[in-house]
């Protein structure tokens, strides 16, 4: 069995033996209603986490996803309230803003050689400080197209909704998977992530690829505050504090490794879906304070980094015998 | 076959690195459809010429002319751009990556924009067969040995080279049979006009494939001569700078004396699938070389004798008493030292400085509470700097930014500044320059004569001969036959290595 791939499946039946105990106590967890709503409640989580990927498999990190996608709705809400715009062309501003915004941090990493970690910090408290300065306060949007948007949705036989925000959501997380398995540009992350320097003198566009990473992460983030501003019809530029930190979590619990150069996008995808059973489990028991998520992800946390250490280490000291066993040209 | 006008030319090309002159107004001549050797010490700034050709490094001076055209790579994807591809010194491959994804990062092939996997795999496969491997491309690439991953890193380099294909030390890990493969691809890309830059410290597979032969010595060129021009031994006095017979003489030492009884002895030491059933006894003072082909079992033995790797069956006996070895630990608490062949993965850090990589191994044995002070560390590093002529302006430098070959000799110091009772050496003098080989033979004699046992891994059959008391031949993993007196020869050793 490959060993890459390892992490993924334990992630999985990690999720699927949470859903089965949710199932076995609550039987709601078999409906396509609570199945939708996962979707639908994670979906801004959810698409930001899929751009962590890409950053966390380049051997980077972003930490400014949080502050991008209050900043998003704070500019969103101006746009169409103050300026009477109409939110797809709202949408289409923010989009182009993040996506310079990302390309920004990717090129002063890249130029000036200082950590991803400081970088976007520095654009975590940047984009928080813009959302502070555009408005103090919440901003309530009132628009018929968030209604139209909210009246499309699929309904399943028993009721659950597949709304437009989880389709987006799915649609993100497929094209994720596509970009990163099956283009130059995805597989250049991978490299990137896997040492840099041999990826440079391969040949790899280390600058150009470096800039796109972070520019797709921040645009994914701004993604998700469109997603977040249809969700919660608002801008507020208190909104998801910490959310990078979840998607961090969601993207080691996934299987990739914070090292960079493995990963899947795929495993983020369950790594999301595994704080939303999570979460409404605890939400279903209702006895429960809500922050016991936030404890148990943190020990699924520690169990996959110690799950990562273990493989990396059984790599280390076996692989030796292992790879001359089936590799018999060497020596 | 050589035209008149160079196809890719440097003039006064220069790059400084602080205060040292890795390269100093070098003009570089190579010829389409020629086979250039560029020779020189470790140190000499070999590495650095290339990587300013393919835009690793960026030049303080001078230009690079293509084909007439003076061209400013940025990067080596520039020079790629250009027709210009090269395999560097250090194997350069991403680890996590598969080989085929390896082979093909940055040019798979695509259609409408997506890569097509099974054509990546396929063509891969294909590609290494022509090499004579046949392996699973799919699987990640740090899953492979050395020379699988060097042997990987060629066919990437030849199969991207439209123009200039360089190879800095390629053969390091290669066997005889593979590098006579390197030589026959070599042949048909330089038929199809391509030139080709060499660079390699032996200098016997320079006679055998170059054409024409630039020497550099501390980053000036002493040198530019076809190769029937330049018979050896004015090369090497080229490139060292001062005869060589001088150095050479001054090793002769006195048989070491060996004591009787056994140091180290293993008895039917063996784990399935990697190594039969194994014997072998050395005593202090005894140097045992292991001969054989790559895959014949001689690191997996290393391996074994040192606790990298559990044996199955047999033991290991230090001075009669049987002894558990289930790490490396165990191994150096027991004076043993192991310098392993992957020296640039198992071995260097490159953050730290000269002094400190090589009295790492001497402090750890000490423990760490027992701290070297810093005036005796630094003895210790100037008298392997010396000893090893390790080319760096001082003990503070990061070895990071010492040339490879200069790394390797810091790895090599290190192990011998342990101390050990029981050193284990797989290829000792690897990617070593003519010069400081014949220092690190002497080096090997002198501590035998000083009572330590030794096992040396070697793949240059001329060195095993030099100093072997007794020969162990491995075949398949198994152990064939020892050699000992007057039987140590080229020949009879060859003949060992190959009957069947
Ligand atoms: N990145 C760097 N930083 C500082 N000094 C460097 C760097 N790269 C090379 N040097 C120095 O430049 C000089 C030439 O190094 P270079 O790697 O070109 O040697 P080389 O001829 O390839 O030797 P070898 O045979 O050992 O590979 C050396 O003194 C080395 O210490
Ligand atoms: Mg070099």
């Amino acid at each position: 069995m490959r060993s890459r791939i390892f992490p993924l499946i334990v992630t999985f039946v990690v999720f699927v033996a949470l859903y089965l105990i949710g199932f076995q106590r609550f039987p709601a967890f078999g409906t396509t209603r609570v199945i939708a709503n996962f979707l639908t409640d994670k979906s801004f989580l959810g698409i930001a986490a899929v751009g962590m990927t890409f950053v966390i498999i380049s051997g980077g990190i972003d930490l400014s996803v949080g502050s991008v996608i209050a900043f998003t709705g704070v500019l969103c809400a101006l746009l169409i309230g103050e300026l009477g715009m109409h939110p797809l062309a709202a949408f289409g501003i923010a989009l182009v803003i993040g996506a310079a915004f990302g390309a920004a941090m990717g090129a002063v990493i890249h130029y000036f050689k200082i950590p991803a970690f400081i970088v976007t910090l520095a654009g975590m408290f940047l984009a928080r400080g813009g959302a502070f300065v555009l408005s103090q306060e919440s901003i309530p949007i009132e628009h018929p197209f968030f209604a139209q948007i909210s009246d499309i949705y699929y309904v399943f036989p028993d009721r659950g909704r597949l709304t437009v925000i989880a389709v987006l959501f799915l649609i993100v997380l497929l094209v994720g998977i596509l970009l990163a398995h099956y283009t130059r540009f995805g597989r250049n992350v991978y490299g990137l992530g896997g040492n840099s320097t041999a990826a440079l003198l391969l040949g790899v566009p280390v600058g150009r690829t470096t800039i796109m990473v972070y520019m797709l992460s921040s645009l994914l983030a701004t993604l998700a505050g469109v997603v977040y501003t249809l969700y919660t019809r608002s801008g507020y530029p208190r909104a998801t504090i910490g959310l990078e930190l979840d998607a961090i979590a969601a993207v080691v619990i996934g299987g990739t490794l914070l090292t960079g150069g493995v990963g899947y996008i795929a495993g983020t995808f369950i790594g999301v879906m595994i704080q939303g059973v999570i979460q409404t489990y605890i939400n279903f028991d209702g006895t429960l304070n809500s922050w016991w998520t936030k404890i148990a992800i943190g020990m699924l946390l520690f169990f996959f980094i110690a799950l990562q250490k273990f493989l990396t280490n059984y790599r280390g000291n076996f692989g030796l015998s292992r790879k001359r066993a089936v590799a018999p040209a060497g020596d | 076959m050589v035209d008149q006008v160079p196809l890719l030319q440097t003039q006064k090309l220069t790059k400084t690195f602080g205060s040292v002159h890795a390269l100093a107004q070098v003009d570089f001549n190579l010829y389409a459809g020629e086979v250039h050797a560029v020779l020189g010490e470790n140190g000499a700034g070999k590495s650095t010429l290339v990587k300013l050709i393919t835009g690793v490094y960026h030049k303080d001076d001078g230009t690079i002319l293509l084909d007439g055209q003076s061209i400013h790579p940025q990067n080596p994807h520039d020079a790629q751009s250009l027709g210009i591809s090269a395999v560097y010194q250090e194997i350069n491959l991403v680890p996590t990556l598969s080989v085929a994804e390896n082979i093909y990062l940055g040019h798979q092939p695509t259609r409408f924009g997506f890569i097509n996997m099974r054509r990546v795999n396929a063509q891969a496969k294909a590609l290494l067969q022509t090499y004579n491997l046949d392996i699973d491309v799919t699987r990640t690439l740090s899953t492979y040995s050395v020379a699988i991953q060097q042997i990987v890193a060629i066919a990437r380099g030849i199969d991207m080279s439209a123009k200039v294909l360089i190879l800095d030390e390629p053969t390091a890990s290669l066997d005889a049979a593979e590098v006579q493969m390197l030589f026959k691809v070599m042949r048909t890309l330089t038929a199809q006009g391509i030139a080709i830059i060499l660079i390699t410290h032996f200098l016997d597979q320079v006679y055998q494939i170059a054409d024409r032969i630039t020497v550099l010595r501390n980053g000036e060129k002493v040198g530019e001569q076809l190769v029937k021009d330049l018979p050896k031994r004015q090369l090497i006095s080229l490139m060292l700078g001062r005869e060589f017979a001088e150095i050479a003489a001054a090793g002769e030492s006195v048989a070491p004396p060996i004591s009787a009884d056994a140091f180290v002895q293993a008895r039917g030491l063996a784990r399935k699938g990697m190594l039969q059933p194994f014997d072998l006894r050395i005593a202090k003072g005894e140097i045992v070389g292991l001969a054989g082909l790559l895959g014949s079992g001689r690191t997996e033995a290393a391996q074994l004798l040192f606790g990298i790797v559990h044996s199955d069956a047999g033991e290991v006996q230090v001075k009669g008493q049987r002894i558990t070895l289930k790490s490396p630990r165990d191994a150096v608490r027991h004076g043993f030292a192991l310098c392993p062949e992957d020296r640039k993965v198992e071995g260097i850090i490159p953050e730290l400085t000269v002094r400190e990589n090589i009295i790492l191994a001497l402090q750890a044995k000490q423990g760490w509470f027992d701290f070297l002070s810093t005036a005796r560390q630094e003895a210790i590093a100037q008298e392997m700097i010396t000893a090893l002529r390790i080319v760096t302006p001082d003990s503070s430098k990061p070895v990071g930014e010492l040339s490879g070959g200069n790394q390797q000799k810091v790895i090599l110091a290190r192990w011998l500044a342990a101390q050990p009772e029981f050193l284990i050496l797989d290829e000792p003098t690897r990617g070593i320059d003519v010069g400081a080989h014949a220092e690190i033979i002497n080096i090997i004699k002198r501590l035998c004569s000083e009572g330590l046992a030794l096992l040396v891994i070697s793949s240059e059959l001329s060195e095993v001969v030099d100093y072997s008391n007794r020969v162990v031949v491995l075949r398949d993993r198994q152990k064939l036959t020892e050699l000992t007196g007057d039987d140590i020869n080229e020949t009879t050793v060859m003949r060992a290595i190959a009957e069947k």
